[in-house]
C-alpha cells in the first residue's frame, strides 16, 4: 500500500470517528427511551433497544403534559419566526432600497443595539412582564423578540445584494407604493435569507430555556423545554420516562434541521465569514 | 463587522420616486419606510433598554420582589466583591470555558482541516456534525447525565470494563468541571468546524498545491499554512466561544440543578444570578451579579478587540510574509 492509500484511509477513519462521537448521544437517548428504568440502571449497560418506547411515552404524558407543551411549544416557535420574518424584512426592505431622513443614524443605532448582552436585563425584563400581567403567558415569550437587528441586519445584505433597483422602480412606475412593493418584489426576491432567518429563529425559540424557566411562573403553562427540566427533577426516578420525553422534544426539531439543513449550514459560515 | 450603509447610486434624476434621492420631500411622505422599521425600535425600547436602565436601579437597591424596594447605595457591590461564592462563580466558569475551548478548537480545526481534503459525502459530514448544536441542550444535557453518571453511567462501566477505577464525575469538582465541558465541546466542535471549513474554501488552491509539490506533509501544511492564514477566523471563533461560555447556564442548571452540584462547582456565574434573583428572590443582589458579568464580558471584549486591530493593522504583509516563510520551511 502506497502512504497516500493510508493517509487516506486515516482521513476517513478520523472523519467517521468524529460522526460517531457526535451522533453517539442521540442513539443513546433513543436506546435509553426504549428500556425499562431497571435496564438502564443495569449493569452492563444494554446497548440496544428495547420494547418499552410506548409505555414509557404514555408515562411521560401521565408525570407532566408533554402534548400541551409540545403544542405550546409549536405556537411559540412558529409564531416567533413568522412575526420576525415579516418585520425583519420589511424592515431590511427599506433599509436597503429607500432612502429616508434618519436611514444612516438608525441603521448605526441598530447595530449597536446587537452589542447588548441578552442575560444582562433578566430580573427587570421579568418585572416589566409581572406588570404587564404577561408573567405565565405565551406573548411574553412571543412579543420582546417580535423583530430583532441580527435578522434585519442579514436580510439588509441578502436585499442589497440580491435585489435590482430596476425591479423596486418598475414597481413604483406601475404604482405599487411601498407595502406593495415590499409585498411583491421585495419578499419574492428574499425567499432564501428568510427561509433561513426563519429555520434559525424557530430553532432558537424550540431550545430557549432560560427566559421560559423564569417568565413561565404559572406550572399549567410549560414549554418542552421546562417540562423536560420538570420532568428531570421531579419524576427522576422514571429514567425511561424522561427520556422518552427528551425524544418528544428533539425530534420535530431534528427534522426541520436536516429539511432546512443546506440553507441553514451555508448562512451559517457565510455569516461567520463576513462578520 | 462590514458596515457598508446604502448610498443609493448617484445620477438618479430627481422623481424617480421612492429609490431616488430626490430634492427636499416632506418628512410625512417617508410614512411607509418609517412604519417598516418602526417594530423593532419600539420592541427594543420596551424590551431592551428599559429593562436595562431598570437594572441599573435596581442593583442598588434590596427587593424580594413584591415588597418595598429599598435604596442601598453601592451595598450590592460592596457585598458581591466579598462574597466567595461569587467568586467561585467567576472561577468555575472561568475554568470550565478554558476546559472546552481549547480542546474544542483544536478538534474543529483538525476536523475541518481533514473535511477540506477531497473528500466524498462532504454535505452528510456537515449534516452530521452540526447537528449537536442545533438540538435541544436541556435534553441532551440529561442524557450526558446518565452517560457520565457515577453509579450507573456508560463511562463509568467502560472504565470498570477496562480494569480503572470509576470517577465521580457528578459529585467531584474536577469531575463536575470535565462533565460541563465535554457537553460543551460536544455541542460546539462541529459547528466551530464548519465555520473553519468555510475559512479554508476562501484560501486559494495554489497555496496547497504548490506546498505539495514542494513535498510538505499533511502536519506541515497544517500547522505552517492553513493555521497562520486561518487566523482571522479562529478569531471570530474565540470571540463567540468567549460570549457562550460566560453565558454557561443551561449544561450545569439541568446536571446538577440550582445550586450547582457538590461545593457549587458547576456553579457558574449566570446560574448564580438566576439562584439569587429567582430561587433567593433577592433582585437587588441579582442585578448587581448581571452587571459585574457585564463587566467581566467587556474586559473580554477589550483583549479581543485589541488582537483583532494588532493582526489587523498589519494583516497583508503579515500574511506575504508567513506565505514567505512557509515555502522557505517546507522546501529547506
Amino acid at each position: 500500500m502506497t502512504v497516500r492509500v493510508v493517509s487516506r484511509l486515516v482521513t476517513h477513519l478520523c472523519v467517521l470517528f468524529g460522526v460517531l462521537l457526535s451522533v453517539f448521544p442521540f442513539y443513546w437517548l433513543v436506546a435509553m427511551s426504549t428500556q425499562t428504568t431497571a435496564e438502564i440502571f443495569g449493569y452492563p449497560p444494554r446497548l440496544t433497544f428495547g420494547p418499552e418506547l410506548l409505555t414509557n411515552i404514555r408515562s411521560v404524558i401521565h408525570n407532566v403534559d408533554l402534548i400541551q407543551a409540545l403544542f405550546y411549544t409549536v405556537i411559540v416557535s412558529a409564531a416567533s419566526a413568522l412575526l420576525v420574518m415579516f418585520f425583519d424584512s420589511l424592515a431590511a426592505f427599506a433599509f436597503a432600497k429607500y432612502s429616508f431622513p434618519g436611514k444612516s443614524v438608525l441603521f448605526v443605532a441598530l447595530l449597536v443595539t446587537m452589542l447588548v448582552p441578552g442575560n444582562l436585563s433578566l430580573v427587570p425584563s421579568f418585572v416589566l412582564m409581572s406588570h404587564l400581567g404577561w408573567a405565565g403567558s405565551l406573548q411574553a415569550l412571543i412579543i420582546p423578540g417580535a423583530a430583532n437587528a441580527f435578522g434585519i441586519f442579514l436580510l439588509r445584505q441578502f436585499a442589497a445584494g440580491s435585489i435590482p433597483d430596476e425591479l423596486v422602480d418598475s414597481a413604483r412606475i406601475d404604482g405599487a407604493g411601498f407595502f406593495r412593493t415590499y409585498w411583491s418584489v421585495g419578499v419574492p426576491m428574499l425567499r432564501g435569507g428568510l427561509a433561513f432567518l426563519g429555520i434559525f429563529t424557530f430553532i432558537s425559540a424550540w431550545n430557549d430555556y432560560v427566559w421560559p424557566l423564569i417568565v413561565l411562573v404559572n406550572p399549567r403553562v410549560q414549554t418542552l423545554q421546562t417540562a423536560l427540566s420538570t420532568l428531570n427533577s421531579v419524576y427522576g426516578t422514571d429514567y425511561g420516562a424522561v427520556m422518552a420525553g427528551a425524544l418528544v422534544s428533539l425530534l420535530p426539531l431534528i427534522g426541520i434541521f436536516i429539511i432546512g439543513s443546506r440553507h441553514f449550514i451555508a448562512n451559517i459560515a457565510a455569516g461567520a465569514l463576513k462578520g | 463587522m462590514t458596515l457598508s450603509l446604502t448610498t443609493q447610486p448617484a445620477g438618479r434624476t430627481a422623481g424617480t420616486g421612492a429609490v431616488a434621492r430626490g430634492p427636499r420631500r416632506p418628512l410625512r411622505s417617508f410614512w411607509p419606510q418609517y412604519l417598516a422599521v418602526a417594530p423593532f425600535y419600539l420592541l427594543f425600547l420596551i424590551f431592551g433598554l428599559f429593562p436595562i436602565g431598570f437594572s441599573i436601579y435596581l442593583s442598588f437597591t434590596d427587593w424580594d420582589g413584591i415588597g418595598k424596594i429599598k435604596f442601598v447605595g453601592l451595598a450590592q457591590y460592596q457585598y458581591l466583591i466579598s462574597d466567595p461564592r461569587f467568586w467561585n462563580a467567576v472561577g468555575n466558569t472561568l475554568v470550565i470555558w478554558l476546559l472546552a475551548t481549547v480542546p474544542m478548537l483544536f478538534l474543529a480545526l483538525v476536523l475541518a482541516f481533514l473535511l477540506h481534503q477531497n473528500i466524498r459525502f462532504k454535505s452528510a459530514y456537515r449534516v452530521a456534525y452540526f447537528l449537536p448544536n442545533v438540538t435541544s441542550m436541556v435534553a441532551m444535557a440529561i442524557v450526558f447525565g446518565s452517560v457520565f453518571s457515577d453509579s450507573f453511567g456508560l463511562v463509568n462501566s467502560a472504565l470498570t470494563a477496562l480494569g480503572v477505577n470509576e470517577v465521580p464525575w457528578l459529585s467531584s469538582n474536577w469531575g463536575i468541571k470535565i462533565t460541563i465541558a465535554v457537553m460543551v465541546i460536544w455541542r460546539w466542535t462541529g459547528y466551530n468546524a464548519i465555520i473553519y471549513l468555510a475559512g479554508l474554501q476562501a484560501i486559494p488552491t495554489e497555496l496547497y498545491e504548490s506546498a505539495r509539490v514542494d513535498g510538505a506533509g499533511n502536519w506541515h501544511i497544517f500547522s505552517k499554512l492553513t493555521v497562520p492564514l486561518l487566523r482571522p477566523v479562529i478569531l471570530f471563533t474565540v470571540i463567540t466561544s468567549t460570549i457562550g461560555g460566560l453565558s454557561l447556564f443551561t449544561e450545569p442548571q439541568v446536571l446538577l440543578g440550582n445550586n450547582g452540584g457538590t461545593d457549587e462547582a458547576g456553579m457558574t456565574i449566570v446560574l448564580y444570578q438566576y439562584n439569587q434573583a429567582f430561587t433567593q428572590f433577592d433582585f437587588g443582589y441579582g442585578s448587581a451579579i448581571a452587571w459585574a458579568l457585564f463587566i467581566i464580558a467587556l474586559v473580554f471584549a477589550v483583549i479581543n478587540w485589541r488582537l483583532v486591530r494588532e493582526r489587523s493593522t498589519d494583516s497583508s504583509s503579515q500574511r506575504r510574509l508567513w506565505t514567505a516563510t512557509t515555502r522557505k520551511g517546507i522546501t529547506r
